[in-house]
């Protein structure tokens, strides 16, 4: 079995491509799934560690998050669908109305 | 039946409440009831009222005469704090009840008097409805008298001696709009109330000290106490009796507060004749005579009182032969009269001083009513002059006309036949002529005095003097030779309703002396049961032990023979000068005619007689005119220019605008506000740069959070570690 630092690592590696995603990418829809990979990433280690420690709460986390990550996608669309039909754009930039 | 009433405090003494409680019912019905009255209802029921307390008054002296030591009967509680417990209670005692004889049974003669007199006087003065009034103030007057005599301690007596002084007052001022100025009557009665506190002081001053030296006001503890607390502190008890001694010169007229008596003539005759004469100015004789056991005890206070006395005596009979007004003459008589019994009573001589007391109740109260007969006879006169038109062109002068002047007077003899056969008793009897009532009791005086305190004697004796001479003088003024005035030549008598109290009150002038007569003594023997007198009747037995010879009975026949000898010289000269010499001046021209005999051989005596020494001067610019300037001075300087207008509107109101000024303007404008209004601009200061952050752009505050996330977990860590 693969020592769990190998699932920590990658896990950590995903978490970093999605903050960086979510920090430097401007279309919507990439952030969006930016940050769905951060999740994702942190779904991983929890997954690793209840692995690694026998216990049955991390997995039960996931579910939750994985639940949680569900409805996000459902009011985060809708509000870029939103956006979209005002704006005609999906670039973040653009949206800077409670600029003060 | 006897024998228990004999051998037990029983008889008729519970009844004793009544004699405060009749007047009482008889005021309480005439005021509620005595505007519907008629006059004759209400007189009826203000001479029942008195009249029944004399009834009571007989009962418990009969009662006294089985049970000669007297009671002391509680009625209700008064007064219970602390360790002072004073009860409402009557003693009834022989003293107590010689003064509620003689205040109910000559107050009985005088209120029959005053339903005729003030008939009149009320139409005379135009208001009639004042009847009623009137009445229930003598009523009231005589229930104070009542609580005055029967207290059994000194706060009870207080509370009866104010009520007699508000009576007075109320009285005095019965026609306040009346008098000189319209205020005149007002201003005498005032005068009376404010001399009379002063006297009062003293009596509060003396009860004060009672109280503090012997924690109690009733007789019986202070009279036993009174011995051990003089031995312990011999000059409380004289302190308490030269302040009490104020305040029987305050209600008995005695120098130097004797300036409101006179004055208090504004008053209606009868309240001359009962409580300015008869009954209220004796209650200084009464308090004396009551304190007995207290004034024994320091012979110096009894020489102050008996000087006090016998100076005021000569004095005020020096000033009676000086008056004009036949009311005036009798006040100072009366001051002059009071004055013999101050000195009896202060030197020690209380049965002589009771006894003068009791006697010139009868003849100066005859003398008083028989004078105010004389003036409303000398009014119906003027009444019937105005009427007449042949008449009235001989009255000299209309509109002043004074029927209370003496020189106005004359020749009534034949025009009021009973006023003055009464008016004769009554003079007589003052004079003291053998054997009326005067002669005795004034000879027992004189006798205690002559071995108490010669010098009291003398003054006394000389005063005896003027007594018979300013009576005579009155008399045949009054009375004899021609009428001087229209009005008095056109007199008319006054009705039986005013007569027959005066024949009864003369029949007591008469015989009033026989109470006391020598070898019987029965008022000695009454009395001594209240003041046991070893000292005066050790005294008067060595006399008659030393000098048998003119020693007739406990009179004394030299004293008695000066005294009556120096009465008929007066009454002898007064009739030369008034008789002789009032017609050897009618030969003069009008105009040099003097009004007086005695003015042509006296001289200036006669004009400071005349203004009673200028005594009423005297105390305006050595009292009344300080008081009035420290009182401007402290109303309009201390009090209004500096209290208001210094103090208050300078100091107060500026001192708080000041403040005001100060908590406005530098603390809350400034400081106060400057902390809001600070907090707001520095929170939009603060809010200017801070919004600098708000670039608008997701991705900033996405790296905000991250940052912050990277902070927050790498303290974690580190903490952890």
């Amino acid at each position: 079995m693969l020592p769990v630092y190998y699932y920590v690592g990658l896990s950590a590696v995903l978490f970093i491509i999605g903050a960086l995603g979510v920090l430097i990418r401007r279309n919507a829809i990439v952030i969006f799934m930016s940050v769905e990979l951060m999740l994702n990433a942190a779904n991983l280690v929890f997954v690793a560690y209840a692995r690694y420690y026998q216990a049955m709460d991390g997995q039960i986390f996931v579910f939750f998050v994985m639940t949680v990550a569900a409805a996000e996608v459902a009011v985060g669309l809708a509000l870029i669908v939103a956006i979209f039909k005002a704006k005609n754009s999906i670039n973040v930039d653009q949206i800077s109305t409670l600029k003060g | 039946m006897f024998l228990s009433e004999v051998t037990s405090p029983g008889g008729f003494f519970y009844l004793v409440p009544l004699v405060v409680f009749f007047p009482v019912a008889g005021l309480l019905i005439n005021i509620i009831l005595g505007s519907k009255f008629s006059e004759k209802m209400i007189g009826l029921v203000a001479c029942l009222a008195p009249g029944l307390s004399f009834a009571v008054s007989v009962l418990l002296a009969i009662s006294l005469s089985w049970y000669p030591e007297g009671v002391t009967i509680p009625f209700l509680d008064w007064i219970s704090v602390g360790e002072l417990e004073l009860p409402w209670a009557f003693r009834v005692d022989t003293l107590s009840v010689t003064m509620m004889l003689v205040v109910s049974g000559v107050g009985t003669l005088i209120h029959i008097y005053a339903v005729g007199y003030m008939h009149e006087d009320v139409r005379h003065n135009g208001d009639p409805k004042r009847y009623q009034r009137f009445f229930v103030y003598f009523n009231l007057f005589i229930a104070a008298m009542m609580l005055l005599v029967s207290a059994d301690n000194y706060l009870m007596l207080f509370v009866g001696w104010e009520g007699v002084g508000l009576c007075s007052y109320l009285l005095i001022g019965f026609w306040y709009e009346k008098g000189k100025d319209g205020i005149g009557n007002a201003i005498a009665g005032k005068k009376a109330f404010i001399t009379n506190r002063i006297g009062d002081f003293g009596f509060l001053i003396a009860s004060f000290l009672m109280f503090w030296y012997f924690k109690s006001f009733s007789f019986d503890v202070v009279f036993e106490k009174a011995p051990e607390v003089a031995a312990a502190a011999p000059g409380v008890i004289f302190a308490m009796t030269m302040f009490m001694l104020l305040g029987v010169t305050g209600k008995s007229a005695q120098l130097p507060l004797f300036v409101w008596l006179p004055d208090a003539m504004a008053g209606p005759t009868p309240v001359s004749a009962l409580i300015h004469a008869a009954t209220m100015v004796t209650a200084g004789v009464y308090l004396v005579a009551r304190s007995y056991a207290l004034y024994v005890l320091v012979p110096e206070a009894q020489t102050w009182v008996a000087i006090v006395g016998g100076v005021t005596a000569l004095f005020a009979a020096t000033i009676a032969v000086g008056q004009f007004d036949i009311k005036k003459v009798l006040a100072y008589s009366t001051i002059s009269q009071l004055g013999f019994m101050v000195a009896a009573v202060g030197m020690g001589a209380f049965v002589a001083g009771m006894f003068h007391l009791v006697t010139h109740a009868f003849f100066k109260a005859l003398l008083f009513l028989s004078s105010g007969s004389v003036i409303q006879g000398l009014e119906r006169g003027h009444h019937a002059v105005e009427h007449d038109p042949l008449l009235r062109k001989r009255l000299k002068s209309e509109h002043h006309f004074d029927p209370q002047d003496m020189r106005n007077m004359g020749g009534l003899r034949n025009r009021m036949k009973t006023t003055f056969w009464v008016y004769l008793i009554g003079a007589l009897a003052l004079a003291g002529i053998f054997p009326l009532a005067g002669f005795w009791s004034k000879d027992e005086i004189l006798a205690e005095a002559l071995h108490l305190n010669p010098a009291v004697y003398w003054l006394l004796t000389i005063a005896a003097f003027f007594t018979a001479f300013y009576m005579g003088r009155q008399i045949i003024m009054v009375f004899f030779g021609e009428p001087k005035s229209e009005p008095a030549a056109q007199a008319q008598e006054s009705p039986a309703v005013m007569t027959t109290p005066l024949i009864v009150l003369a029949v007591l002038s008469l015989f009033g002396g026989f109470l006391n007569l020598p070898f019987i003594h029965t008022f000695t023997n009454w009395l001594e049961h209240t003041i046991p007198l070893e000292e005066a009747v050790e005294a008067t037995g060595e006399v008659a032990a030393a000098t048998p010879g003119y020693m007739f009975g406990g009179l004394n026949l030299i004293v008695a023979g000066v005294s009556f000898g120096l009465a008929l010289i007066a009454i002898a000269v007064s009739w030369y000068f008034y008789t002789r010499r009032t017609a050897e001046m009618q030969k003069l021209p009008a105009n040099k005619r003097p009004d007086d005999p005695l003015r042509g051989v006296l001289g200036p005596v006669f004009t400071v007689l005349e203004n009673k020494y200028w005594v009423d001067e005297l105390y305006w610019a050595v009292i009344v005119n300080p008081y009035v300037v420290i009182s401007r001075f402290l109303a309009e300087k201390v009090d209004w220019a500096f209290w208001h207008d210094f103090f208050h509107d300078k100091i107060i109101v500026g001192g708080y605008n000041g403040l005001t000024w100060l908590l406005s303007k530098p603390i809350d404008t400034s400081f106060i506000d400057g902390i809001a209004n600070g907090l707001g601009q520095g929170t939009q200061e603060l809010a200017a740069t801070m919004r600098k952050m708000q670039s608008g752009f997701v991705r900033n505050y996405a790296l905000s959070v991250f940052i912050g996330v990277v902070v927050i977990i790498g303290y974690l860590v580190l903490q952890l570690r």
